[in-house]
């Protein structure tokens, strides 16, 4: 690596660690990409106080709710003004002789907005009730709706921010059920070689010639509809990394081919380590780096086949909350003329995706030792 | 020397068939609950008479009383004859139901992969001759946007703004007068004036990591001594380019042929259903979701044996263009 010594001094005696984070911070998309990575799980895990209200609530007069924006600057009677986050409030005109409900905008009302007021009750991670919510109405009881409303009036942001949970974490989980996979198998055939090897390289390249999506669609359609959504959520993952593990296992089994001859690996053997101690206190360690910007690369992925999957009808299903169950209200082209809002969970797939995909590639080119500057 | 090898890759694959027909079968026998049991579910539902003894009937013809490998056997020495089962939901032979959706699929993924490589070629030799440049920057932008936008969101929003802004329907291959007519050559114009909608859609995404693929091995190619040695000698820059570092940087994205035409057409599944195509991907759909296994089955079967000959057709390729794999 061309690290430029004057800006590191110490570059000789730094650890592998802190050369890699050098190298990933002179990557400023990665940067970015970590920082909204971090943002979409710190979302993921403070859903229920960030959500500003019970994302299943449903509401009758505020079907198909149009998105409000939000005015920081309201002006007081007397003709001055005051910094007051507010919303302009909307009113319901439904019409006499088709039924159809339309939302005008209606000045005279506004609701005005609070940090951390009062909402309605609600578990925190399923232990204690909390009340305080990061944006609130300050009245009790009023409602505004910051990305609208869906066919049920249930309000789009505490929606797309419950399902940053399921939806986040399916990947995450998912990917680490087929990490363990991958280095088992990858591991297994990359250091013994000869017929391990080649039996476990023909499994792989039979789960390549695979097409993916009739084999998940098959897979998912197998599983039972009367499922509780906490099984049929673990089915998913599993089903996810079931499809996921062989690249992972490619990267690993080329790691231990390439490391097998190395002059350490010989001198531990020597030393008369077990071949457990080999693998996991001298091999492993060396290909870390490798690993965590492949998981990085695969959870975007699945992110992806969740969503795709929930889409459908054959992945996460209502009641649970995920991206892919959310867009699956805007799959008709009636409902999304009509409530163009509801593509916004898309968005946070996108924006998911982008993430994970920039962090991934920073930390790839800050793991390789041979990435040349500039390249 | 080459013929041996071909010879010798075509009967791996043979192999590569059986165990996947296998999977495929596992796949749809894995629901619980046999076809007839929904059968007469579906029946009971609709207000039909249940007769038991019909019942038993399909379930002897079907040998659904009978272990996994005997219905397999059933189920494969009919696909060898032709005889892919019947279609519980249609009441029709699979086989008359999937040529035309299947022909339909594989027609829109050959149009997609020449689309894809018509525009990923040029483009990623551009990206990486000027590198770094304005129009590379915005290339790879625009490629990552590409990569992370899920097909079926890039459907449905495509859909979207045609119907709000241009009031057009996108959806469908066939305009309504063309859609049950025999094939014509006016029909084949049509299609081909509908294709392009999930053409782009559903090429999009392949042709951002081609562009990538194309840029990196042409990067690889572009410093070594051999393009300084004819740039010595006088070869314009583009001829050197085409002759010299493109053949090579192809390499790679001959190899991509193999898996990138099954995923083609296992990936048009989703942005068939989103467009309502009228290609394998919704009846596939569909009949998963009904438990129609063994058009369910069908489908199965024949994406994968797609793929399985996609990887022959590359690994064919590659080793027509390079001599050095025929000999490993």
């Amino acid at each position: 690596m061309t690290l430029d010594t004057r800006q590191h001094p110490s570059t000789d005696q730094a650890s592998q660690w802190r050369l890699m984070w050098w190298a990933f911070r002179r990557h400023r998309l990665a940067v970015f990409g970590l920082f909204l990575v971090a943002l979409l799980y710190f979302i993921a895990a403070f859903a229920e106080v960030l959500a500003p209200y019970d994302p299943d609530q449903s509401n009758a007069r505020a079907i198909n709710h149009p998105p409000q924006a939000l005015h920081l600057i309201k002006a007081t009677p007397d003709g001055g003004w005051t910094i007051q986050p507010h919303v302009i409030g909307m009113a319901l005109k439904r019409d006499p002789i088709t039924l159809a409900t339309t939302f005008t905008a209606d000045p005279a009302r506004t609701v005005d907005i609070t940090l951390f007021g009062k909402g309605t009750p609600v578990k925190m991670w399923g232990l204690f009730t909390i009340e305080r919510r990061l944006l609130a109405a300050k009245v009790p009881g009023e409602r505004f709706y910051l990305i609208g409303a869906d066919r049920l009036g249930r309000d789009m942001l505490s929606r797309i921010i419950a399902g940053t949970r399921i939806s986040m974490s399916i990947g995450l989980i998912g990917v680490l059920m087929s990490l363990v996979l991958g280095i088992f198998l990858g591991g297994v055939s990359g250091y013994f070689g000869g017929w391990i090897d080649a039996s476990v390289q023909r499994i792989v390249e039979f789960k390549l010639a695979m097409p993916t999506i009739p084999i998940w669609l098959g897979l998912s359609a197998a599983l039972p509809q009367d499922w509780p959504p906490t099984w049929r959520y673990f089915a998913i993952t599993v089903i996810l990394s079931l499809i996921g593990w062989t690249e992972l296992a490619r990267v690993v089994r080329g790691r231990f081919l390439a490391l097998r001859t190395e002059d350490f690996v010989t001198a531990a053997r020597l030393d008369g380590c077990s071949q457990l101690r080999i693998i996991f206190r001298h091999m492993l360690p060396s290909m870390v780096s490798h690993i965590i910007a492949s998981v990085s690369l695969a959870i975007p992925m699945m992110i992806i086949a969740e969503t795709s999957l929930s889409f459908l009808g054959l992945g996460l299903l209502p009641p649970t909350i995920s991206w892919g169950v959310l867009l699956k209200e805007a799959q008709n082209v009636r409902s999304i003329a009509e409530a163009p809002w509801l593509f916004s969970p898309g968005v946070a797939v996108c924006v998911a995706v982008l993430a994970l995909n920039f962090l991934g590639d920073g930390l790839r080119d800050a793991a390789d030792p041979y990435a040349q500057e500039g390249r | 020397m080459l013929f041996a090898y071909i010879l010798k890759r075509l009967i791996w694959s043979i192999p590569f068939l059986f165990a996947v027909s296998l999977v495929a079968f596992a796949l749809i026998s894995a629901p619980p609950g046999d076809y007839v049991a929904t059968f007469a579910a579906t029946l009971a539902q609709s207000g039909d008479v249940v007769d038991q003894a019909r019942l038993e009937a399909l379930r002897e013809r079907f040998g659904l009383d009978q272990s996994f490998l005997v219905q397999y056997w059933r189920w494969i020495t009919g696909v060898l004859r032709g005889d892919f089962g019947i279609s519980f939901e249609w009441q029709q032979p699979v086989a008359d139901l999937i040529w035309e959706r299947m022909g339909l699929s594989v027609a829109l993924a050959a149009a997609t992969l020449l689309f894809t490589w018509a525009i990923a070629f040029p483009i990623g030799i551009y990206s990486a001759v000027r590198k770094y440049s304005f129009g590379d920057y915005v290339i790879s932008a625009i490629g990552f946007i590409g990569l992370s936008i899920p097909n079926f969101l890039l459907g449905l929003v495509l859909m979207y703004v045609s119907v709000v802004h241009f009031g057009h329907d996108a959806s469908g291959l066939f305009s309504e007068q063309y859609q049950q007519a025999p094939w014509t050559w006016d029909k084949v114009v049509d299609l081909l004036k509908h294709l392009w909608v999930p053409v782009i859609i559903l090429g999009t995404s392949s042709t951002a990591s081609l562009i990538r693929i194309m840029r990196a091995n042409l990067l690889d190619e572009l410093h070594k001594p051999y393009v300084t040695t004819a740039r010595a000698k006088g070869l314009s820059e583009m001829a050197l380019l085409v002759k010299y570092p493109v053949r090579l940087a192809l390499n790679p994205f001959v190899s991509t042929i193999g898996w990138a035409f099954p995923q083609l057409v296992s990936g048009s599944v989703i942005i068939s259903y989103v467009l309502s195509l009228p290609t394998a991907g919704p009846l596939l759909l569909q009949a998963l979701l009904a438990q129609d296994m063994y058009l369910a089955g069908a489908f199965i079967l024949l994406l994968c044996c797609l793929s399985v000959v996609g990887m022959l057709i590359s690994d064919i390729l590659l080793a027509v263009i390079d001599p050095r794999i025929r000999y490993r």
